[in-house]
């Protein structure tokens, strides 16, 4: 997808107007998981306003963050934050003809503990 | 049949550059009853008013209708060379093609189309004008200023000192407001009490001014050069005559649990008070709420001590009615309520407190005599958080304002200051998102916390504080260095946004004085006419009209004070010609007009009529007194019998205006 369209994807889903933002940093003052993630709070709301959602995509950040809505809950314009970085995760997971999980990685991934059932359903998950 | 003049201006290119200003002038010149057209660049100049002057005298116009801008802008200047021509100043109509014409729109054909329709609507309005003559009513000399806080007290002053007499109403036991709670001012650091009380005792001797302190205005009724005001003194259960301010009741009473709002609660009072050493009128007041005698009957303590047998448990709140020319609103500001704050924890810790607390945390006269102590167990704080923009900034669905509360970066940099200097071993952090610090030697003050004073002043917001272990744990953000912090604080201070008083809101329905939504008066203008509200004879100092620091409240303050003796100075003032008259033989006595006059302009009289058939019959009729009624047409409207008309918009007129629209 273009980067034009990434962020339309995004604004679209999170229904976040970055351009409310004032900058304060409240989200990322308040943010708990603040020193595990790589891009914090403020700097989604930025990159996402300029349009940087592939690096964004790219990073372990959203995957870090806990949706526990504390920068939504104290950001002062209601900027909402953790909508932005929910609407990239989801971004991620509805691109299409990619294959995250390929045939070939499975056998390294096998455990005797995992259903069969859990395989299958991360193949048709990301496969589509 | 009328001889019209129309007079198109271009405005420069305002207008010119959308409408065609010439095909304008031309199409209006076929309308009936027109004799004359021209259009010129700047209708408003020296010589486009003469241009309409010489047309009115050559061609004997007996009213003229100028498309320019909104009759608010220019309608005056037009009438006024009218009425310098020879004709009624009443014969000049507006067509307002500026502001609902060419700004708004950007096609020229359309826009030449709609300013074309909306001078003919104005010559068809004219063709129904006649000549009217305002009446004149007497100006009272005395003004009213609501609110004795600085605002308040410098307009008295200088109204005062211009020979006029005036009143205060103060709905605390003294005035003083806001300053006298704060300890020094910004940015020269001088003891705010030692520059604010002489204010306050030239009030006090002043023979010109009068102070109703403890009372509150209840309602005003009348309109510019004559209100009637009715002001509530509240019961104080002191004489004020008699109590001489010696203070030996406020040491004996036993209730001594009395939350001391003077010190917003952060000690205790006893409960007859007075709330500071300096307070004018120095006279006890019994707090009802608190005072044994007034509750049980049983105590008489202060009545016992008292020499000057001031005591009176039995005094009632009593109302006085007083004229004014004048109404000068003061009303102030207050801090917001920041118990929805939660992640600041200002409700969990009293060791997290508003500025206005520090304030008097530090003040000599406060309630720890001026050492800073932390509220909660009295011990130095070693480690200080300020947290600007609370409640300020916000984006109007939350709790907060939407507005910058502008005298936070200012205190919140003096209070940083003052504490380094006092206790050097303290360290001081402030979280700012912008330092705002325009104004005079303001930057400089701010610099000088910085560099001089060591005062770490971090980009970024607090997020969470949260009290543990007799600290406070402040998580927050450092933007440039692109951290999370965690703070240790001994004493976190929020600088909490203003807002306009809540008796604002009350006030602004008694004065018909327009507000915003933020509840802070608007002015007549927002550049040119600042002091004013657009209410006639109502003005605005301080606060109340939007957030303001001490040196331009003060210069405000001056400013209305110099609307008021402009208008005092005045023997009679020219009353609105444009004012609703009854139709007699329509009116049917049903008091509709009446309920909704806002003026309270309308009253009905008993009037004896002659009947066709030579008997005589007495009707109910509503008569308008012209002096208060201001031409808004509510009354017009109302009529069930379409028996009440405006002078200048008749119901004929607006018909006009609207076929000549729809032709």
């Amino acid at each position: 997808m273009e980067q034009k369209n990434l962020k339309e994807t995004v604004l679209r889903i999170s229904g976040v107007n970055p351009r409310k933002c004032m900058k304060c940093g409240k989200c990322s003052g308040t943010c708990p998981s603040y020193d595990e993630m790589e891009f914090h709070p403020h700097q989604f709301v930025y990159m996402v306003e300029n349009g940087e959602i592939e690096p964004l995509m790219a990073s372990k950040s959203i995957y870090r963050c806990l949706t526990c809505f504390a920068c939504v809950e104290r950001c002062p314009r209601q900027v909402e934050p953790a909508k932005l970085i929910e609407a990239v995760r989801l971004t991620v997971i509805r691109q299409q003809g990619q294959n995250h999980l390929k045939p070939d990685a499975i056998p390294a991934l096998l455990d005797e503990d995992m259903p069969q059932q859990a395989l299958v359903t991360a193949m048709r998950k990301y496969a589509k | 049949m009328q001889r019209i003049g129309v007079f198109v201006c271009w405005c420069g290119s305002n207008i010119a550059a959308t409408v065609d200003v010439k095909a304008v002038a031309e199409a209006l010149g076929k309308e009936p009853g027109v004799v004359f057209f021209e259009d010129y660049q700047y209708m408003c100049s020296e010589e486009g008013q003469n241009k309409i002057k010489n047309a009115i005298k050559d061609y004997a116009l007996t009213g003229a209708v100028i498309c320019s801008c909104s009759p608010r802008m220019h309608e005056n200047t037009f009438r006024k060379a009218a009425a310098a021509a020879g004709i009624n100043s009443f014969m000049v109509e507006i067509a307002n093609i500026r502001e609902q014409c060419s700004w708004i729109h950007k096609d020229k054909v359309s826009a030449t189309e709609k300013a074309i329709v909306l001078g003919r609507a104005a010559i068809a309005k004219l063709h129904l004008n006649a000549p009217l003559t305002a009446g004149e009513s007497p100006v009272v000399k005395r003004a009213l200023v609501i609110g004795g806080g600085i605002a308040g007290i410098q307009t008295a002053l200088d109204i005062a000192d211009a020979g006029f007499e005036v009143d205060i109403v103060e709905k605390k036991p003294t005035i003083g407001g806001k300053m006298s709670q704060i300890d020094k001012t910004f940015p020269t650091l001088d003891c705010a009490a030692c520059i604010l009380t002489p204010k306050m005792v030239d009030v006090a001797q002043s023979e010109k001014i009068r102070i109703f302190a403890y009372s509150e205005v209840e309602a005003v009724k009348g309109f510019v050069g004559n209100f009637n005001v009715s002001i509530r003194k509240k019961a104080r259960y002191v004489d004020e005559v008699k109590c001489t301010g010696c203070g030996l009741c406020t040491e004996k009473c036993p209730q001594k649990k009395v939350p001391n709002d003077f010190n917003l609660g952060l000690d205790q009072k006893r409960a007859i008070y007075i709330p500071f050493a300096q307070a004018v009128p120095k006279i006890a007041t019994i707090d009802a709420d608190y005072c044994t005698m007034l509750k049980t009957g049983k105590c008489g303590v202060c009545s016992k001590v008292c020499t000057a047998g001031a005591i009176d448990y039995k005094q009632k709140d009593t109302v006085l009615e007083e004229q004014y020319g004048a109404i000068v609103v003061a009303t102030g500001f207050n801090p917001i309520e920041l118990t929805k704050y939660d992640e600041f924890a200002y409700s969990q810790s009293p060791d997290v407190i508003t500025s206005l607390e520090f304030e008097r945390i530090t003040n000599a006269a406060g309630p720890t005599g001026g050492t800073l102590l932390r509220p909660s167990d009295g011990t130095h704080p070693h480690k200080i958080v300020f947290v600007q923009c609370v409640g300020s900034r916000e984006d109007g669905n939350g709790c907060g304002k939407t507005y910058c509360s502008k005298i936070c970066c200012m205190y919140t940099a003096k209070h940083a200051m003052l504490t380094r200097e006092k206790y050097p071993d303290t360290e001081v952090y402030v979280f700012y998102i912008d330092v705002r610090t325009p104004g005079k030697n303001f930057d400089e003050f701010y610099r000088r916390a910085v560099e001089e004073y060591g005062v770490h002043y971090i980009k970024g917001m607090v997020g969470k504080v949260s009290p543990e272990n007799g600290k406070l744990m402040v998580r927050a953000s450092d933007l440039i260095e692109g951290k999370q912090l965690l703070i240790d604080a001994d004493l976190v201070v929020l600088a909490a946004a203003i807002e306009p008083d809540k008796s604002a809101r009350p006030l602004a329905t008694m004065l018909t004085a327009s507000m915003d939504t933020n509840d802070f008066f608007t002015e007549a203008h927002p550049k040119l006419r600042p002091v004013e509200s657009p209410t006639a004879g109502i003005f605005l100092s301080g606060c109340c009209q939007g957030p303001k620091d001490i040196p331009e409240t003060v210069a405000q303050a001056s400013a209305c004070a110099a609307k008021v003796i402009g208008l005092l100075n005045k023997d009679k003032l020219t009353c609105n010609a444009c004012v609703a008259h009854p139709d007699e033989m329509l009116c049917n006595g049903c008091s509709t007009c009446e309920k909704v006059c806002p003026y309270g302009a309308i009253t009905y009289e008993s009037k004896e009529f002659r009947m066709p058939d030579r008997t005589t019959r007495i009707r109910r009729v509503a008569s308008v007194n012209p002096a208060v009624c201001q031409g808004c047409g509510a009354c017009t409207v109302a009529c069930p019998s379409g028996a009440m008309d405006l002078h200048g918009f008749s119901n004929r007129q607006i018909m006009a205006e609207v076929d000549a629209i729809c032709k």
